[in-house]
């Protein structure tokens, strides 16, 4: 099964490596993982996705809380959350069918265009990781020049939040 | 008064109470043997290699419970200390490594001596620093010395780059230290404690399986109270050997792939297994599908990554195994045992004693060749049990396991995680500069001992009298052991050609040197070797080329599926 592992850690030299070693040292994997400081700067927050059966998903959070530099982590999807990625696309947009076109399906998924050539088109969308999969199947008759993902982003819902 | 980053070093070792330092000197660590020189607090042992500065502090910590204190240089000294890192770390042994590294601007130029010591220790260690600013150092010392002890011990690793060690600063010692993201628990919970002493009680044939936790707890007096209380029955890993006297008659001896029948048999029969400092590793469990089918199991560990790790437990308690044994006999102070119970252990030790019966360790010492088991035997019968003793890895390792009887906790030094070749003769130094006065053994073999024999002269320059029982059968022995039952005794690069003479080997090395070949001079040499208190005895033994140990369980066969002879 799929889970989201929210992780508030000292923002320090080396503890992201130190996550990263853990899981390929104990041949756990990672679909996606983020990484940035938080608003208190001596805290980084990293979510970080992966799949397993519940003993092994046990073991991660486990190993992962024996690392010194986590201050506290959380299964996000053990409760309500909210789950969001980013991504930016780069697509061919050169004739005038193709820019109405892509134009018309970044509006229907809520995307912006954030940068526009004559022959190319940079959109902005964000969303749970369907609904990106979801715009890029729809853009099937359109070259894709390059896609960034920034790998997922959750946080709890209602009053419960990860802090110190 | 400001101080240079490496007189702040010394100082905070000092303030730690640190006694021994073990260590090899280098370019980056210059400023930082200026500094040992110009003080007399913490004494300093030069070993001849780094590799066993780290195995003899490791020997220092298992043998006392005090952190153990490595200082190596750059580069090749940081690398030459991991695989001693690494054996601590698997046995989780507290100790604080001290690597040298070139000076901060130098840092990622490949430069000389360079290596990213903690990127390379990482995984190997409970966890490590790099002190880019001397104003950190002392608080940084004592951060490392409180994570190396507390909750389950490891090593800890301090990278620290030449220029820190000359940059100056006020040194403060902080008394007291808090992370915010470390607090191991201490306390088990009570209504696991509870649930588990009601477990105990219902338990008709139960088993006490007990590992190092036990003995870097110091907890040993609690688990007597505990197993005596209830007339169970006590096996101790390979690591807890000690941590319940061999020679009284709960224990079961052993188990595991080399352990006793009674042992295993009771393991594979047992209705409640109590895990107490134990980690089920496979050398322990065997297949674990086979493992305890029968049992309900509680399992006491302060790492929660250890608790339903390999096989899942019935009732898991986090806790220090002393603080959870004490709150358990608080609870069975006021439990009385059901007679049901009472009924049912006498069934079991009935049981139990005609799997004992067996007498799986049982061996014949005729006149001509040398048993090892009977070297072993022999050394515990002359130093009455209460030797000190250091093993390296393989064959001779078990025989020493099976053959000499603890009866005290930290009395035996092994790299049982790692398995560490190379581990015994160097260990040996730490223990027996924490024991001046005492016995230490370092049972070894011939190819074991050479892949740290270098020490010989560590061992001369600090008198360091170590009784070095080599059981020499020109063979590595569990190779061949294993060659011989599953690659149709094909010995690949199992067989020692080209062996030195040991006895004049140690002679050179200004020791005693002595070079046993018939049954009947082992107990004479070894007699003779503990009358020479104040020097180092190296006995060589010309053991049995073709003896195995046994009983033995094969990879994949439950603890029940043993081979016996």
């Amino acid at each position: 099964m799929r889970h989201i592992i929210s992780i508030l850690l000292e923002n320090e030299a080396g503890a992201l490596s130190r996550v990263a070693g853990l899981f390929s040292a104990r041949g756990y994997n990672i679909e996606s993982l983020t990484v940035a400081p938080t608003e208190d700067p001596s805290l980084s927050r990293m979510t970080l996705v992966t799949r397993g059966s519940d003993q092994i998903i046990e073991q991660i959070t486990k190993q992962l809380n024996k690392l010194i530099e986590v201050v506290k982590l959380i299964d996000l999807v053990e409760g309500e959350h909210v789950e969001r990625e980013l991504m930016l696309i780069k697509v061919v947009a050169a004739t005038a069918e193709d820019r109405n076109e892509v134009k018309r399906l970044v509006d229907i998924f809520r995307g912006n265009i954030v940068d526009v050539t004559t022959t190319t088109y940079t959109i902005e969308l964000t969303g749970t990781g369907d609904k990106l999969e979801g715009f890029m199947a729809a853009l099937a008759d359109v070259k894709i020049l390059e896609t960034v993902r920034s790998g997922v982003s959750g946080i709890l819902r209602g009053e419960k939040s990860l802090h110190i | 008064m400001e101080l240079s980053g490496a007189d702040i070093l010394c100082r905070s070792l000092a303030d730690e109470g640190v006694k021994y330092l073990f260590g090899y000197p280098g370019g980056a660590v210059l400023h930082i043997y200026d500094a040992i020189y110009r003080q007399d607090k913490v004494e300093h042992i030069l070993v001849r290699h780094e590799q066993a500065a780290t195995h003899a502090a490791d020997g220092y910590a298992r043998s006392t419970g005090k952190p153990g204190v490595v200082l190596v240089t750059s580069g090749p000294g940081a690398t030459n200390a991991v695989t001693g890192i690494a054996t601590a770390y698997m046995d989780s042994i507290p100790m604080v490594v001290i690597t040298g590294q070139v000076p901060t601007n130098m840092i990622g130029n490949d430069a000389f001596q360079e290596v990213d010591s903690v990127g390379i220790t990482r995984p190997c260690v409970k966890h490590n620093f790099l002190v880019k600013d001397v104003k950190d150092l002392a608080e940084t010392i004592k951060k490392a010395f409180h994570i190396a002890l507390t909750g389950r011990p490891g090593p800890v690793l301090i990278d620290l780059p030449k220029d820190v060690t000359a940059d100056k600063c006020e040194y403060i010692y902080p008394e007291n230290i808090d992370i915010r993201s470390y607090h191991p628990v201490t306390k088990g919970h009570p209504r696991q404690i509870k649930h588990a002493v009601e477990m105990m009680l219902e338990a008709k044939r139960p088993v006490l399986y007990t590992g190092g936790g036990v003995v870097l707890d110091d907890a040993s007096q609690y688990l007597v109270e505990l197993a005596q209380k209830l007339n169970f029955p006590v096996t101790n890993t390979l690591m807890g050997l000690g941590a319940y006297p061999a020679t009284d008659r709960q224990f079961l001896g052993m188990l595991g792939m080399h352990g006793t029948y009674e042992a295993n048999m009771s393991m594979h029969h047992t209705d409640v297994l109590i895990a107490i400092g134990a980690r089920f590793d496979d050398r322990v469990t065997g297949n674990i599908e086979k493992f305890c089918p029968d049992a309900r199991i509680i399992h006491v560990d302060v790492d929660p990554a250890s608790i339903s790790k390999n096989v899942t437990v019935d009732v898991p308690i986090v806790g220090t195994v002393g603080s959870v044994l004490k709150d358990m006999l608080a609870l069975l102070a006021e439990a009385e045992q059901p007679a049901e119970q009472k009924e049912a252990l006498a069934e079991w030790w009935k049981q139990i004693d005609e799997w004992r019966a067996m007498d799986c360790l049982k061996f014949t010492q005729g006149d001509e060749i040398i048993k090892p088991q009977y070297v072993v035997q022999k050394l515990w019968e002359i130093t009455q049990g209460d030797a000190f003793v250091t093993s390296d890895v393989g064959q001779h390792q078990m025989f020493a396991a099976q053959y000499y009887k603890f009866d005290k906790p930290r009395r035996w030094i092994n790299s049982g995680g790692l398995g560490t070749m190379g581990f015994g003769l160097p260990a040996a130094m730490g223990v027996q500069l924490a024991h001046p006065d005492e016995t230490v053994a370092c049972v070894t073999g011939e190819g074991s001992i050479q892949m740290n024999i270098q020490e010989l002269s560590t061992c001369l320059q600090y008198s360091l009298p170590i009784k070095v029982i080599s059981l020499n059968n020109r063979y590595l022995g569990m190779v061949r052991q294993w060659q011989e039952f599953f690659y149709q005794s094909r010995y690949s690069m199992s067989y020692m050609d080209a062996l030195p003479d040991f006895s004049a080997l140690a002679e050179s090395y200004g020791h005693v040197g002595m070079r046993i070949e018939k049954p009947g001079d082992v107990e004479g040499a070894l007699i003779e070797a503990m009358k020479l208190k104040d020097r180092l005895v190296f006995m060589d033994f010309v053991t049995d080329q073709t003896e195995n140990v046994y009983p033995m369980i094969p990879a994949g066969a439950g603890l029940n599926e043993m081979i016996l002879v």
